[in-house]
């Protein structure tokens, strides 16, 4: 087996032997395809995907954040005050931190790939969730809105959005499954002593799709006191975009680090997406360095075969869901479908538009890993590197063991570390109870 | 030229658009019960269809039901998630539809959200809509910006592709939905989702005012009239059409629940009972 051609579907195959490719695929994607202009177009398009999906009532207001949004990135008051709050409230620069233990473990006898995790989890809060949070609690402030409502999943999101509202006393409802609130309890207290309301959703599949839902069936009501901090690079036109810019200071530090530490580009990005957030936000200022492979990895859950996954690019078919069109998971009539995966950060049966789009034109690779192949890719990361990682973050480390084996020796990985596992040690001790001598 | 060779549909009147003529001609505003197909199941669903044409809706709103209802609130996604679970499909929906030709002639619109048309494919959808009989669609979470592809789609099929306005939307753009809206323009009567609501906002006057400044096109309101007294609220504010989906979809529900081994006919006769009750005070 020779180079991977760009764009291609890679799968985990314990069997297959490990390919080995000596130089980077060369990407064919069209130049124009990459331009900021084009990604979102001015409808709030990428390509096919993207748009505004949602009730007339809302249009007003997308159209207010998306001026409120242009004219805040052109105001240095606005700027200033957002990188100084990234720096002395957040933590930022995170840093660009070289996994020496797993460049050990990935070595073959004539060398290996050298990995480096861009630390997110050293955030305030634990994860790259608040640099969206804080950007959009100071857009909402700029609007003269008061009331700020979310959804989240993992409870990431949530904790960084009751965080940012408590900085700036803006009142806070996190919409959260009830089968989330369940797996992630520890985030749920979280958020209420940040004097967060947490709202239990119980509809559909009790989980992120539903919590969404019921986010935006609140901003319908309430739309015009209330500013939705929507958590991914997911929902109708401008979220995807916005909350894209608010991370891509991931990526643009990165682009910094990796010439401060081996003065050239990355060769391989690597990140997890559900949504799709922490990926895009590493990817963005890497899009059009088409020297760059871009990877995603999503949850294969069960198993892509067995139908209990949350692969949502690997095996979605073209469609809308929160007010976008994109890659979604659902059944032959237009039902959307229930996903499945041991991350609650990643349970959701969406993606961001701008991630379809990269597969469709080739711009970005996709898999996914397995339930079980992320918790033994979170305790080896534990093991080798001292660091818990999310259980979402785990899929991505997963990847590396098919990864790797194919990589030229001196090959640079960037990895998006993007949250820290302390919310999921309850569930990692329930699948793993035996093995940690309890 | 022989008949067979005129469009159905080019230079004649919609279904919609001569209801709306006659009912001005009659002084009256029009009846508009909304339900969900399938809940509990399609054989209520018929019967209730025809229950609401004899006790005089002029015309009906038809729900397809879908997983992931944003605009609607909790009685109508309750009502949804019971279609689902009774195994309603679109195509089964069109089906049951296409079965009351000859005994229907209350004009259906059929509301649909996004998903389920565009899985279907646009084109094939509108085909097999007005093959099965239906007048028009409405697409809850498609705004005007999106309608660039269904709009001719569904002209082509004779079909009247309603569009809303919402209290939010601000009044040059008040006037564009309203040219593009075919059939009807329908009026959200309220900031939020489908439900019923105690009382009607008041601005609502203005914007049926100004909606009937815009053009020709008849206004109907919907979005929280649940009760006799509003129905007639909104027909002397203006409005050429009431429709009443919640408070009919939670009667017919306790009907449905009270009789779970034949829900059809006590379902029916709630439906016909709550709708005659709406009809008399619109035409009181």
């Amino acid at each position: 087996m020779g180079a991977l051609p760009p764009g291609c579907f890679l799968r985990w195959n314990p069997l297959a032997p490990p390919p080995v490719t000596s130089t980077i695929p060369a990407l064919t994607v069209d130049p124009a395809a990459l331009e900021p202009a084009v990604r979102p177009n001015a409808l709030g398009r990428f390509g096919q995907f993207g748009g505004q999906y949602v009730p007339e009532t809302l249009i007003p207001a997308l159209a207010e954040l998306e001026a409120a949004a242009a004219e805040a990135w052109q105001d240095p008051a606005f700027t200033e005050r957002l990188n100084h709050l990234l720096k002395h409230y957040v933590g930022r620069p995170t840093p660009l931190y070289e996994a020496e233990r797993l460049n050990e473990h990935y070595r073959r006898p004539e060398g290996g790939p050298r990995i480096w995790l861009k630390r997110e989890d050293l955030n305030h809060t634990g994860a790259h969730k608040i640099n969206n949070a804080l950007g959009q609690a100071l857009l909402a402030l700029r609007m003269g809105k008061k009331r700020i409502i979310a959804e989240t999943g993992a409870g990431q999101h949530g904790v960084a959005t009751a965080t940012v509202c408590a900085r700036f006393g803006l009142e806070c409802v996190i919409y959260m499954g009830a089968e989330d609130m369940r797996r992630q309890a520890l985030n749920v207290v979280r958020m209420r002593l940040l004097g967060a309301t947490v709202e239990p959703v119980t509809a559909g599949t009790a989980t992120l799709k539903d919590a969404t839902s019921e986010a935006i069936r609140d901003w319908v009501t309430n739309v015009e006191t209330t500013h939705y901090i929507l958590g991914s690079v997911a929902g109708p036109h401008p979220f995807p975009m916005l909350v894209r810019d608010f991370h891509a200071v991931i990526g643009v530090e990165t682009k910094r680090q990796c010439q401060e530490a081996f003065g050239r580009l990355p060769d391989v990005l690597v990140a997890c997406v559900g949504g799709g957030s922490n990926a895009m936000g590493l990817f963005h200022p890497f899009v059009q360095d088409t020297s760059v492979r871009l990877i995603g990895v999503e949850a294969a859950g069960d198993g892509v075969a067995t139908g209990r996954h949350a692969a949502t690019i690997t095996e979605g078919r073209v469609g809308v869901l929160h007010g976008a069109m994109s890659l979604l998971l659902q059944d032959g009539d237009g039902q959307v479908q229930e996903a499945h995966s041991i991350s609650a950060g990643l349970d959701y049966p969406g993606v961001g538009p701008e991630h379809s789009y990269f597969k469709e034109i080739g711009r970005a690779e996709y898999g996914a890993v397995t339930d079980s192949e992320a918790l033994a890719a979170l305790q080896l990361v534990c093991k080798l590197e001292g660091i818990i990682p999310a259980l979402e973050t785990a899929h991505a480390f997963a990847w590396l063991d098919s990864l790797c084996p194919t990589l030229a020796p001196g090959t640079e990985v960037v990895l998006n570390l993007s949250g820290r596992g302390d919310k999921d040690v309850n569930t990692v001790a329930d699948k793993l109870g035996d093995q940690l001598g309890r | 030229m022989s008949a067979d060779a005129i469009s159905p549909v080019a230079g004649t009147a919609t279904l919609i658009k001569r209801c709306f003529a006659r009912l001005k001609q009659e002084g009256r505003c029009a009846l508009m019960p909304f339900l969900v197909a399938g809940d509990p199941d399609l054989a209520t669903t018929r019967a209730s269809l025809l229950a609401l044409q004899g006790a005089g809706a002029d015309l009906i709103e038809l729900g397809i039901p879908y997983s992931d209802p944003l605009a609607d609130g909790p009685v109508i996604q309750a009502s949804a998630g019971r279609a689902l679970t009774s195994g309603t499909t679109p195509g089964r929906v069109l089906e049951m539809l296409a079965s009351l030709k000859g005994e229907l002639h209350t004009p259906v619109v059929l509301f649909t959200y996004s998903n389920p048309l565009l899985s279907r494919g646009m084109e094939r959808f509108c085909q097999e809509a007005a093959a099965a009989g239906a007048a028009g669609l409405v697409v809850p979470d498609l705004p005007l910006e999106e309608t660039a592809k269904l709009s001719p789609l569904a002209a082509a099929q004779g079909l009247d592709l309603v569009l809303l306005v919402a209290p939010t939307t601000p009044a040059e753009r008040m006037v564009r939905i309203a040219a593009a809206s075919c059939g009807f323009t329908y009026l959200v009567s309220v900031t939020g989702v489908t439900g019923t609501r105690t009382s009607l906002e008041g601005r609502v006057e203005g914007l049926v005012q100004q909606l009937k400044a815009m053009g020709p096109t008849p206004v109907a309101v919907g979005f929280g009239i649940a009760t006799a007294d509003q129905a007639r609220q909104v027909r002397d504010w203006g409005a050429d059409g009431a429709i009443v989906g919640s408070a009919l979809v939670k009667v017919m529900a306790a009907a449905a629940a009270a009789s779970p081994q034949e829900p059809a006919p006590a379902t029916a006769t709630a439906a016909a009972a709550f709708c005659a009750e709406l009809r008399a005070a619109l035409d009181h």
